[in-house]
Formats: structure tokens, C-alpha cells, sequence
């Protein structure tokens, strides 16, 4: 039912805490050009955060692509994360609020969620994670199918 | 090529002002320089008389989980050194974040600016002193 279409990708690596820096700079930069509102842009910050944290910590480093989204005159942002590590084993585990395997508080996944319109995961034991997300600059009708 | 990049500066200053100490922190902040200014916070209340840690943050645009997560621990080592602390001039979209990132940052009291945080510190000792162990629910009404 996605009716977007992309226009133009960029590459950002998540290798170290500088990057992590970066990457929240060029998101922050990207929503507030498209007409992200305060809030909705620190929401998505927020988010970008702590999943590139996740990628560099948990996934051992790897990427993130950042796509602008058309839906008619509504704007929003794409962005994957994805990374080579060791996968999540059991991703609904991993997605409850307080679960860490690491000394984290285990609020990223689950809290990363609650602050963008769109969350999915793809990972498995031992072939890597990629974390796709996406926010639209207004309040866009969400697509009411969306669960979970 | 990060050559073009902003430099940042390794270390955030710490302003002592009295018994209190003053911590500004402002835009980027690297995960590093965070835990860099826990252990020099750590430090500094265990080899002086300090009573009040006031960490400003209106200057910085996100809180996530790993920022919220020193700002917690450096309020619990303070207040095992017996100091406390406070967090001032929260943005009200990172506020608003927070709350729903499920973040409550317990034992962070939160003032308005730091000239207000300054104030409480005036107002004579912490009239529910914290319990080592529980030390938010030992006086439940
Ligand atoms: N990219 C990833 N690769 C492998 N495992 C991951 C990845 N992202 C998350 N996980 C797993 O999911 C768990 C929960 O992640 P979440 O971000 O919620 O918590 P955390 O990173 O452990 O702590 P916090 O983010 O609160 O500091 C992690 O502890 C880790 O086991
Ligand atoms: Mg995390």
C-alpha cells in the first residue's frame, strides 16, 4: 500500500561515536528541510540515536541510508540501518521496553519505536540487522493497518 | 575526511561556584566527552566539599537512552558522595521526547533554568534526605 517513491539516497557510516555525532547533524539537518516541526525532528533524532548507537554497539558497525519520501505534498524520511554483527535472536524479546543483553537500560529498540511512524526489523542469528524506520514532516494519516 | 567536520572540544568545563559545581553542556555531545565528564564529576565531588551539582542542558537538542543514562548515574554517584543534583533548563521538545521514549530519569530532580536550580540549593538541605537504598520509596504517605 506504499504509494512513496524515493528521490535520492545518501550513505552515512556508523563506525565510532563521531559518526554517531554526524549522523543525528545530517538527519536533524534533512527533517528540518523538509518541514519537520521541533518536536518531530527531535523525536526522529532521538530515534536515529539510539538505533546507530545499537548498529555501532550491538552490531559491531555498518551503515545508514537516508531516503527522502514523496506521499503527494507530504514529505518524510527513510532511513535503514544495517550492520553485519551477530543478528537478534529473538527480536520480540529484544523489542520490550528494560530488555538488554548489553548494560544499556534497554529502552532503544522499544522507545526508539514509539517516536517514528514506521519500524521494521530484519535480522537473524549470525546475518546481520537492518533496522528500517521512517516519519513524515505533518501529522499524515497513518496507515491504520500498522500493528505491533 | 572527517577534516571537515567541527572539532569538539575533549572535555566539558566544570564551574565551581561555591559548593556548587556547574556543568554546561551544549549541542554535540560524543559519547566520550559524556562519559569523560562522569568520571571528572566523580572525581571532583569526592576530593572537595561539594553539596550541588547543577547540569545545565538547555543548550542540548537530544537525550537518548545512552545521555539520559550518565545523567542518571551521575546524579547516584553524587548523591552516594552526598551531593545533589539537578538538571536545569530541559527543552521542552526533549522533554517531550523523553516521556515517550519511556525515559524517567528517577532521582533527577529538574529546575526551569540554573538560576532557579541555584535557588533550591539555597533553600536549605534537601528536606527528604535520600536513603541509600531506596531512595524513592522510603516515605511513602
Ligand atoms: N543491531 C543490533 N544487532 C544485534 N543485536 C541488537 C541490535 N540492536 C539491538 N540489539 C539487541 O536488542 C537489545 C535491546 O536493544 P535496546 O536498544 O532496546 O537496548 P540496549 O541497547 O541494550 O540499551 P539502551 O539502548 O537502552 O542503552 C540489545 O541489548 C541487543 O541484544
Ligand atoms: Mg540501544
Amino acid at each position: 500500500m506504499q504509494t512513496s517513491h524515493d528521490t535520492g539516497t545518501i550513505r552515512l557510516p556508523i563506525g565510532s561515536d563521531t559518526d554517531l555525532a554526524w549522523v543525528r547533524q545530517q538527519v536533524r539537518q534533512a527533517a528540518a528541510e523538509l518541514g519537520f516541526g521541533l518536536v518531530q525532528q527531535t523525536k526522529l533524532v532521538t530515534a536515529v540515536s539510539e538505533l546507530a548507537r545499537n548498529t555501532l554497539i550491538h552490531g559491531g558497525g555498518g551503515q545508514v541510508e537516508m531516503t527522502v519520501l514523496h506521499q503527494g505534498p507530504v514529505l518524510g524520511l527513510r532511513l535503514a540501518f544495517t550492520d553485519d554483527g551477530p543478528g537478534i535472536r529473538d527480536i520480540e524479546q529484544a523489542m520490550t521496553d528494560g530488555y538488554t543483553t548489553g548494560s544499556g537500560l534497554g529502552m532503544g529498540l522499544s522507545g526508539a519505536k514509539r517516536l517514528v511512524q514506521e519500524f521494521g526489523i530484519d535480522s537473524r542469528p549470525g546475518g546481520g540487522t537492518t533496522i528500517t524506520v521512517a516519519a513524515w514532516a505533518t501529522g499524515l494519516p497513518h496507515p491504520r493497518a500498522e500493528d505491533g | 575526511m572527517t577534516g571537515s567536520r567541527r572539532a569538539h572540544p575533549s572535555r566539558v568545563p566544570v564551574l565551581a561556584l561555591g559548593a556548587t559545581l556547574l556543568i554546561t553542556l551544549q549541542g554535540e555531545l560524543h559519547d566520550s566527552m559524556a562519559e569523560q565528564l562522569q568520571e571528572d564529576l566523580t572525581h571532583r565531588i569526592a576530593h572537595s566539599p561539594v553539596t550541588g551539582v547543577v547540569i545545565d542542558i538547555s543548550g542540548v537538542d537530544i537525550v537518548d537512552s545512552f545521555l539520559g543514562r550518565v545523567l542518571a548515574e551521575i546524579a547516584s554517584h553524587a548523591r552516594l558522595m552526598a551531593a545533589r543534583t539537578i538538571l536545569a533548563g530541559m527543552r521542552p521538545a526533549v522533554a517531550i521526547t523523553l516521556v515517550e521514549l519511556g525515559l524517567t530519569l528517577p532521582g533527577l530532580p529538574t529546575a526551569l533554568d540554573v538560576e532557579r536550580a541555584l535557588a533550591m540549593f539555597e533553600h536549605g538541605p534537601c528536606p527528604d534526605p535520600p536513603h541509600p537504598r531506596r531512595a524513592n520509596h522510603a516515605d511513602l504517605p
